[in-house]
């Protein structure tokens, strides 16, 4: 799995032309959510890839090709934080809820619905600790389950350009006054 | 001053450098087609909207300059498709304007409206949907730059009837608005002394000279490049002239249908410098036994290429020109005497496909007509192909000596490109003799350009290598078909009275000995002639290698006389 954080400017159609570029080159998108960045204008995406190294860098190569792409941070192998929100509805008893109480506590997910036969949990994590909770609420009866698919961000300073191996050429620094092939 | 959003449209091309457009008129598109006449634009009118496209893209092709096409909403913009595939393929900068609905009846599913801006996605390198006059000006700057910048390729501007209509200030921006925040790809000296030491390590190296080479204008560099190591060069099909077809180092083509001595060469070869070329499925054949014995340094403008068909050890990306000439000062005189006198070996009885000296047997071939052609036009006319057997042929006989003198469908393979592309460039180079190479089925397929010659007084010449079939189909269905001729037999009009009717002129020719004199009265008469040249009717483009095989497995010509396509 190979996640990518991408920039791109917010005008119409951007998703269309990133989720197309997937589709066209036959990758398969594990994840991916949108959202507004600190910089009016500019959308963030986290995309989760379902490909190696290789493939990581010619997925990265043809989304620079994309106009309207801003910049392109394969962030899979730098220190990050990666988290994902869900939500569960539960269904419940009078017996069952304090249980579900309790692995709420454990797994520090938040209710924040309650009503007589159910309950809404909201938990946030990596995909894996969302994984498991919903494992462990399975024997109640989960409803319903929402999840928002992957947010990533590098640890530490600032912003960092691209890095990783290059595919060709050498890759050492996003400078923003060089544009190449678009 | 305030303008329309379609005089503004007009006032951002003329500034681009627009002179000539071709087009359809349509609902959607009439305010912008009002407001063209008071500008200094010719306007082609086609016979149908595809043409546009092609035209636009021979017009690029010939010049290097963007082309432009324009067509209505609906059916108009959906027409073009082709077209712009066809550019994307090659790389080929064009512009295409479309009309659209107005703003506010976008997505009810209007009278010809369509979602033009989502069907070309995929094949443009951008596109853009205007609903406000004040960013049309932005947008053409930009969308001429997106063209022709980088790895050039089409790009598709939609502008709803109301944008057109509505007014506001005109400002023609300083410059056109370049994408943020890219890499920078420029090659290290690390990695051009990585190159010049694969270079000057090689013993059998081979350059292999793409489009690129055209595209960047790298023609005199890689020339001076190739004679300065010693190193052949072998063309891609897009790539023919970009490197003379006389020079001594000049090999010829590679692939499916190239020259068996060239697949040998590139399959022995210890080093291969690829040149503004992507290594389609077509010029390797098989990958996972494709110069196996090679290193490889590929330079090319489109990082994604780079790793992506083949594994390449040194990959430079940049302008090809540039990168040769970083190159060139840094590396070594080489010799490389022993390996070309031992590729030039492998040309064998090739020699005799000087079918000039061949006796006339009373058939006539589709090599001896372009071979002719060839010879009465000295080499120095701009061929424009459509795509099949004839087009391999025209590869194989007609030697080109100049960039942007071969101007052929090569990664689409779209029939029909040939008459409408012919027009564009002859369009966009009036002086130049242009000759359309097109089989019977191809032309059948656009031949509705003729009215567009006629009416705008066009001068062409359109040799159509007529043998009754689908020919190229019907030779796959002859190898790997057990002869199972499905539809490929194909009936014709009378193309010489098809012709008259178009009030063009028109001539047939069934013998050798006919050719010459009608290619010379061809050439003599001032207007578009036709030539129905009526060939061989199952005969085979020689060499071949079945899709997916290793590029050395080749069907060779059965016997030197069939190699020149003489009697059996």
């Amino acid at each position: 799995m190979i996640t990518f954080v991408v920039h791109v400017e917010n005008k119409p159609g951007v998703l269309t032309r990133v989720a197309s570029l997937f589709r066209r080159r036959a990758y398969n998108i594990e994840s991916l959510t949108v959202g507004h960045t600190e910089t009016a204008g500019v959308s963030r995406m986290t995309v989760v890839v379902d490909t190696n190294a290789e493939g990581a860098h010619h997925v990265e190569a043809h989304l620079y090709k994309l106009v309207n792409v801003l910049r392109v941070d394969n962030v899979t192998a730098r220190p990050n934080v990666i988290r994902e929100l869900a939500l569960i509805k539960v269904s419940t008893t009078a017996r069952t809820r304090p249980e579900i109480f309790q692995l709420a506590d454990v797994f520090r997910a938040r209710i924040i619905d309650v009503s007589n036969d159910s309950l809404v949990l909201e938990l946030t994590g990596g995909a894996a600790k969302l994984d498991r909770l919903r494992e462990v609420l399975e024997p109640y009866g989960v409803l319903e389950m929402a999840r928002t698919g992957l947010l990533a961000m590098a640890r530490g300073e600032g912003a960092a350009p691209t890095a990783g191996e290059p595919a060709a050429g050498r890759i050492d620094e996003a400078q923003p006054d060089i544009a190449y092939s678009v | 001053m305030k303008l329309t959003g379609a005089q503004i449209l007009w006032e951002s091309l003329v500034r681009e450098g627009v002179t000539c457009v071709f087009g359809y008129p349509g609902g959607a598109i009439l305010p912008a087609y009002d407001a063209m006449l008071d500008y200094p634009i010719r306007h082609v009118l086609v016979r149908h909207e595809q043409g546009a496209a092609h035209m636009a893209d021979g017009y690029a092709r010939a010049t290097g300059q963007v082309g432009v096409a324009i067509a209505t909403s609906g059916p108009g913009a959906t027409n073009l498709v082709t077209g712009i595939a066809t550019a994307m393929m090659d790389s080929s900068p064009i512009v295409c304007i479309t009309g659209q609905v107005g703003s506010k009846l976008i997505g009810s599913d209007a009278f010809q409206e369509c979602d033009i801006t989502g069907i070309t996605l995929p094949i443009t390198k951008h596109n853009y949907l205007l609903t406000q006059p004040e960013d049309v000006a932005a947008t053409v700057r930009e969308a001429f730059h997106v063209a022709r910048s980088g790895r050039p390729g089409p790009v598709l501007i939609d502008m709803t009837k109301d944008c057109q209509q509505k007014s506001c200030e005109f400002t023609w921006p300083e410059a056109a608005a370049a994408p943020a925040g890219r890499p920078n790809l420029a090659p290290k000296d690390a990695d051009l002394d990585a190159a010049i030491a694969l270079i000057q390590a090689a013993e059998r190296p081979l350059i292999l000279a793409g489009n690129g080479i055209i595209g960047a204008g790298a023609s005199e560099i890689v020339r001076r490049f190739a004679e300065h190591t010693d190193i052949p060069i072998a063309m891609t099909l897009l790539g023919i002239g970009g490197v003379p077809a006389s020079h001594p180092l000049n090999l010829g083509m590679m692939g499916m249908h190239g020259e068996a001595w060239v697949n040998q060469a590139i399959q022995e070869a210890d080093l291969l410098v690829a040149l503004g070329m992507r290594f389609d499925d077509r010029v390797t054949g098989n990958v996972k036994t494709y110069a196996l014995n090679a290193r490889k340094i590929h330079v090319e403008i489109d990082r994604s290429e780079i790793n992506k068909n083949i594994k390449v050890d040194v990959g430079l990306v940049g302008d090809v020109g540039q990168i040769v000439a970083a190159l060139l000062p840094r590396v070594a005189k080489g010799d490389h005497a022993i390996w070309r006198a031992h590729i030039d070996a492998g040309k064998g009885d090739a020699a005799v496909r000087d079918i000039k000296n061949l006796p006339d047997s009373g058939h006539l071939y589709a090599a001896h007509v372009i071979h002719d052609l060839w010879r009465e036009t000295d080499g120095k006319a701009v061929v424009v192909t459509d795509v099949g057997q004839h087009q391999m042929w025209e590869a194989q006989y007609y030697h080109h000596d100049q960039p942007r003198s071969l101007i052929t469908s090569g990664g689409l393979g779209t029939m029909g490109f040939a008459l409408p592309a012919a027009i564009g460039a002859k369009v966009a180079r009036p002086d130049a003799e242009v000759w359309v190479v097109v089989g019977d089925g191809g032309f059948q397929m656009t031949m509705c350009e003729l009215a567009t010659i006629a009416q705008e007084g066009i001068d062409i010449k359109v040799a159509i290598i007529n043998n009754g079939y689908l020919g190229m189909v019907r030779q796959w269905q002859e190898f790997f078909y057990e002869r199972r001729y499905a539809a490929t037999p194909l009936s014709s009009p009378d193309f010489v009275k098809l012709a008259e009717a178009f009030g063009l002129t028109a001539a047939r020719v069934a013998d050798r000995a006919s050719v010459i004199p009608a290619v010379q009265a061809a050439r003599a008469h001032k207007g578009t002639v036709v030539i129905d040249f009526r060939v061989e009717q199952e005969d085979t483009g020689y060499l071949m290698v079945p899709a997916g095989a290793d590029l050395d497995a080749m069907i060779r010509r059965p016997s030197v006389l069939a190699e020149t396509g003489a009697d059996q």
